[in-house]
């Protein structure tokens, strides 16, 4: 942790209020499985329960995620529809290494890490020869490659439909059963802060101001000498390097790899989050995936609910599907909300404040068409 | 040398069907800049609606079955044009966004497709001719290779006609050239706009209805899958090139029909090979122009 803890003490010279109150929250998360809180109808159960920390760990790796696409599409502009890919990675790579091999965990994730640092580099050095809508696609296309390859199962390693389960004999014990999720738990918030951390460092860093004035306008970092493709291949190969780290902690959390991880409807969610949460904001990353995660459990509740089921077949066919709601609340924010909940946040604060807020503070974010141009 | 030329045709005729998906996402996304994620949508919802149209009149017939194709291609039709004017058009010029809501709306409305007709595929009864095979040079070739190649030419033939010898036409044209240009003449291109992506929709929900017949089921899924391939197809042939989608279909899909057949079922893996050898070697597609 000495990278991250340099980095929170730069951060904490720049702005002192915000890095204390992150490390108040990390705490209170932190305690979260040695405490008795519920929300009823938002948790499943108390908060020491491991169904409940199940969820929350859940929470926190598909924000972790989300940071890392934020990365690529929020500070850089890129749209990739290939995230997943790494995530993907991370997931089987773990699971294959663990299964084939005796490494212990620790060096077969680093192992797994390299290799999801070889393959992003590889297809970003491809893809990023095309722009905007193009790179889209071909992300896309590189994404359903490694979909088809774990679906197909042609070499025997991904275990095709059924996926594969994790193999515990190199995991440590206290990271194994039920009884241990608040372990996984720790372990899922710990990675959240990682990448939280990284993601801090990468915008503040030359790069990522190189990658943000990319964003707004290639050519004319071109012209006084900046060089996009490098900077923009950086970003991409970090951001799929926390995808890939956060696919390895999935793997222990959800004990087994789906080729549903690897899927571009999977890639789309993430891509729906971060524009709930607000695209170009950290926090609305972070709150977009929660909202969504948690939105996605309880529909999924709501929809096999009997009081559902007893409703007339206009109502019940949509309510009975939770990718419909969000599809909808998706379509309505992109509408109606410009800047997402993060950017609603802010108006509501300014307006409270009676000013407007000066040119937008760093990580809140501004209506989106100002910001993100292809 | 007949199974060569089995995968030949049925090779032209799986292209056929990418061709008719990826004309609509080329023709929109060059005079407008959308790309159109929610295609497949209109596709899969002409193909339940044309099905269920030749159902009424009796499925397995030939006036089933045109009925059926004429009726998924005015739903993709009327579905492209709805999507273009309540959601598309209140997003102009803000290009990321228009991509978003059609995300949304792919979505939303696969899963609402699973909501009414179940996630599973439901086979369907086919004609009787289109469930047989044609004997040539050789090889038997299944029918529905044959209609799909007839169609997407047929739709090719009459596109480039429509934008060749209609206003309209014109219009749409000078609007992928130029559209500022198009528009600082004082001509409404919002209504080309709508156009192109009824049109788009229409050959979409005739897709849809063919790629029934030659597969035998409906899907909610089939949509997002064919799509896919159509993306690829676009860029390869180059964004916003009518004939480039046409000619990267045709070699996407017998290259994809030779691998599955020759190079043990590696045909989807080929294809995203020639993706990237195509974007190593010209970045704006065979037929795209270069910027």
């Amino acid at each position: 942790m000495n990278a991250a803890d340099s980095a929170r003490e730069g951060a904490r010279t720049r702005r002192a209020a915000i890095p204390a109150g992150g490390l108040a929250l990390v705490l209170v998360l932190g305690c979260l499985p040695l405490l008795a809180l519920t929300v009823p109808g938002v948790l499943p159960g108390y908060t020491y329960e491991p169904g409940t920390l199940q969820l929350l760990a859940l929470c926190w790796l598909t924000a972790s995620l989300a940071l890392s696409y934020h990365l690529l599409f929020g500070l850089a502009g890129l749209m990739s529809f290939g995230h997943a890919l790494y995530f993907a990675a991370g997931v089987y790579g773990l699971a294959i290494v663990l299964d084939r091999t005796d490494i212990p965990l620790l060096p077969a994730a680093a192992l797994v890490l390299v290799g999801g640092i070889v393959l992003a580099f590889c297809v970003g050095a491809i893809s990023l020869r095309v722009t905007g809508i193009s790179f889209a696609m071909v992300t896309l296309a590189f994404a359903q490659a490694g979909n088809v390859l774990a679906r197909r199962d042609q070499f025997g390693v991904t275990g095709g439909e059924e996926g594969l389960t994790l193999d515990t004999d190199g995991v440590p014990a206290g990271l194994i059963g039920v009884l241990n999720t608040r372990n996984l738990y720790w372990v899922a918030l710990a990675v959240l802060v990682v990448t939280y951390l990284v993601v801090l460092w990468v915008e503040r860093s030359r790069a990522g101001h190189t990658a943000a004035a990319v964003r707004e306008n290639e050519v004319r970092v071109r012209i006084i000498g900046g060089r996009p493709y490098a900077v923009k291949l950086v970003v991409f190969v970090l951001a799929a390097t926390l995808a890939t780290l956060t696919g390895m902690a999935y793997l222990l959390l959800q004990s087994g790899a789906s080729p549903a991880t690897s899927s571009s409807d999977f890639t789309l969610t993430l891509l729906v989050m971060v524009v709930l949460g607000g695209v170009g904001s950290r926090w609305g990353a972070v709150v977009g995936a929660v909202v969504y995660t948690l939105l996605d459990q309880r529909l999924s509740a709501l929809a096999s609910s009997e009081a559902v089921a007893g409703l007339p077949a206009v109502l019940r066919v949509p309510l009975s599907e939770p990718m419909f709601l969000l599809g909808t609340c998706f379509i309505l924010v992109v509408l109606f909300l410009p800047g997402g909940l993060a950017g609603a946040a802010q108006r509501l604060a300014a307006r409270r404040r009676g000013a407007v807020p000066p040119g937008g503070a760093p990580g809140v974010a501004e209506p989106v068409e100002e910001r993100i141009t292809v | 040398m007949s199974t060569l030329i089995l995968l030949l045709v049925t090779g032209v005729g799986l292209g056929g069907l990418y061709f008719l998906v990826a004309s609509g996402l080329s023709l929109i996304y060059g005079l407008m800049g959308v790309l159109n994620f929610a295609h497949g949508s209109f596709l899969t919802l002409g193909a339940f609606v044309g099905l269920a149209a030749a159902q009424a009149v009796g499925a397995g017939t030939w006036g089933g079955l045109l009925l059926g194709l004429l009726v998924g291609a005015l739903t993709g039709a009327v579905a492209a044009a709805l999507t273009e004017l309540g959601l598309i058009r209140p997003l102009y010029n803000r290009h990321i966004e228009q991509v978003l809501v059609t995300v949304g709306l792919s979505l939303a409305t696969v899963a609402l497709f699973e909501g009414i007709w179940g996630p599973n595929p439901r086979n369907i009864t086919t004609n009787a001719w289109l469930s047989d095979t044609t004997e040539l040079l050789g090889a038997r070739i299944p029918n529905t290779a044959f209609l799909n190649i007839l169609a997407a030419a047929l739709v090719l033939g009459g596109i480039v006609a429509f934008l060749k010898h209609t206003r309209y036409g014109l219009i749409i044209r000078a609007g992928v050239e130029n559209r500022s240009m198009v528009t600082a003449l004082g001509i409404d291109v919002r209504k080309a706009f709508t156009l192109v992506f009824a049109v788009g929709g229409a050959a979409a929900g005739l897709g849809g209805v063919l790629a029934t017949q030659s597969l035998n089921y409906v899907s909610p899924h089939m949509g997002a899958s064919l799509l896919i391939f159509a993306f690829i197809v676009t860029v390869i042939g180059g964004m916003g090139s009518l004939t480039g989608a046409a000619v990267a279909s045709v070699v996407v899909a017998v290259l994809q029909q030779l691998a599955n057949s020759y190079l043990n079922n590696s045909g989807d893996l080929i294809v995203v090979l020639l993706l990237a050898i195509v974007l190593l070697v010209r970045p704006s597609g065979l037929m795209g122009r270069t910027a």
